[in-house]
């Protein structure tokens, strides 16, 4: 069989999986989407308040954190799952949360991993953000605070593709995903530990189908973050 | 200034906050309530034929604890063990299980199911080891390869085949460590799907357990066939193994124990026996237990006894910890 037939019988199959109400694969989409998209809140909440200080303060060392955010962005997921399983590991530091094999394991997991992205992009958004807008909101007697928030809705743009793309590599992770969460059915198994579990089985049709609804997942995800865009930020 | 902009970006931050700081701390709570999970580190081989899945349901339904399969390698299995992080391994390498129970990581050992790690080979058979006994296979392999007309792939991945693999090269008289140099020993480092792919691939020897095999080979066409089988050295024992709860006192040790009650059961016996019967020619797993317990002295139950037991027992009794009602 050709890899063309292959990959277009592979793709009806998705449909049908996707299509025929078939519970599993819902099921694995829809954890996925909710185990990433919290992962990815998580980072917002820490993400861009670290970015806002980054591009609005002056300090010592700022460059120096830049940097060492921009390097974390290629951070291997394997790595960083082998690190976090020895943490979370019940004979390591944090063992007594009992958080290991679970979906909050997996979330903590995929928030630290996107946390560079969410830095990095949000910072060159907001920096290349006019300065006078802050001054300007300042003059019209706005707080520091306000007139950072004014800067950060004038990023939005920027701020909100930092989002997208934390989602993006967030979901389409392995290493944590099968580290932390241990891929097990029905509880912690995502969609990219579905590809590499049906890929060893030998299920190659069945793999192609479910990264197929993988990609259905973040075009699906990014049509709607690109509808926010349009309605709110304009 | 855009109003409404102001108060999306302001309400989706703190609301994210908020939710994910939520989710958080009740899951930290939730995990102090009783605890009626029973996490269980697997070797791949037998997860990835789906046993395992139709074992779930089974126990599922019957009792009220629910299983958390974590498909890994034999080693990563033990490792699990070792740290506390599961209840319970299902593996296949003896000689590392003996070390699990002699660190006293372990207990209640069961031999469960077996069946036979089988060699690979091309249909042509360039080395010409097909009926030979394995250590003379593995010699031909050896030769042949040197001379440059033999492949031999190993999985390399310090799985429960992999461990099996470098036993046989040493019983065979040779030295795993430098054969890794040679040109035509080659390390897949992979699962034994995958494995069995690199081989077709390059038409090359390698060593797999026969349930991978036979769902490699169903509907595609391939270039290798089985050429040793069913001897005493490639017998390929299962066992279920219990995570020692005076040593690590938050395991589950009840409900494992309650597992491995169920596993050597009529009933799941007859299941493991008979899974797969009707997708494959051959069945994938045999049972165990009713085989060690006769002694009408089938060949395959001393098998059994040389390879995968310690000190005469498959649990000697001071590992056995006060299980006694699962050796009778």
């Amino acid at each position: 069989m050709g890899i063309i037939t292959e990959i277009v019988l592979s793709f009806f199959e998705a449909l049908n999986l996707i299509f025929s109400g078939d519970s599993f694969v819902i099921d694995i989409a829809l954890r996925s989407i909710y185990i990433s998209g919290f992962a990815t809140i998580l980072a917002m909440g820490f993400g861009i308040p670290i970015a806002m200080l980054i591009s609005f303060r002056e300090f010592f060392g700022k460059n120096i954190i830049k940097w060492i955010f921009n390097i974390s962005l290629g951070f291997p997921t394997v790595t960083l799952g082998l690190m976090l399983f020895l943490l979370f590991s019940r004979s390591g530091p944090l063992g007594v949360f009992g958080i290991l094999y679970t979906p909050t394991g997996i979330i903590i997991g995929q928030s630290i991993l996107v946390t560079p992205i969410m830095v990095s992009f949000s910072v060159s958004a907001l920096e290349s953000v006019n300065p006078e807008i802050r001054n300007l909101a300042k003059t019209l007697g706005a707080s520091d605070f306000q007139a950072s928030i004014a800067a950060l809705i004038e990023g939005a743009k920027g701020v909100s593709l930092a989002i997208v793309g934390s989602f993006n590599r967030a979901v389409s992770e392995l290493g944590i995903a099968l580290m932390i969460g241990g891929n097990i059915r029905g509880f912690t198994r995502v969609l990219t530990t579905t590809i590499a579990l049906e890929t060893r089985r030998g299920e190659i049709t069945q793999s192609i189908a479910i990264a197929i609804v993988l990609l259905f997942t973040i075009a699906g995800v990014n049509v709607i973050m690109s509808l926010i865009k349009r309605l709110w930020l304009r | 200034m855009n109003i409404k902009s102001n108060h999306f970006v302001l309400i989706f931050i703190i609301l994210g906050g908020l939710i994910g700081g939520y989710y958080i701390i009740s899951s930290l709570v939730s995990q102090e309530t009783t605890r009626t999970n029973l996490i269980i580190s697997t070797t791949t081989s037998i997860y990835d034929t789906g046993l395992l899945d139709a074992i779930e349901i089974d126990f599922e339904s019957k009792y009220s604890i629910d299983i958390l399969f974590i498909p890994v390698g034999t080693g990563q299995a033990i490792l699990h063990g070792q740290r506390g992080d599961s209840d319970l391994i299902l593996v296949h390498a003896p000689i590392r299980e003996f070390d699990f129970l002699i660190q006293d990581y372990g207990v209640a050992r069961k031999v469960i199911a077996y069946n036979f790690f089988i060699i690979i080979g091309s249909k042509d058979d360039p080395a010409g080891v097909k009926g030979s006994d394995i250590k003379d296979a593995l010699k031909h392999i050896v030769d042949s390869g040197r001379r440059g007309e033999s492949i031999w792939i190993s999985r390399g991945d310090d799985s429960g085949t992999h461990t099996r693999e470098k036993s046989l090269w040493k019983e065979a008289g040779f030295d795993v460590t430098s054969l890794v140099n040679e040109s035509w020993y080659l390390e897949a480092g992979a699962g034994m799907l995958s494995t069995l792919r690199l081989a077709n691939e390059k038409t090359a020897y390698t060593l797999s357990d026969t349930g991978t095999f036979q769902k490699f080979s169903k509907g595609t066409q391939i270039e290798l066939e089985i050429l040793v089988d069913q001897t005493k050295e490639l017998i390929n024992v299962y066992s279920a193994i219990a995570v020692n709860p005076d040593l690590i006192e938050w395991v589950n040790f009840e409900g494992a124990i309650q597992f491995i009650e169920y596993l050597i059961s009529e009933d799941t016996q007859d299941l493991i026996a008979n899974f797969g019967g009707d997708i494959f020619q051959k069945k994938l797993f045999s049972s165990a237990v009713e085989l060690l317990k006769s002694s009408s002295g089938e060949i395959e139950s001393q098998w059994i006894k040389d390879i995968a037991f310690l000190d005469g027992s498959e649990c000697p009794p001071q590992y056995r910890a006060e299980q006694n009602q699962l050796y009778d």
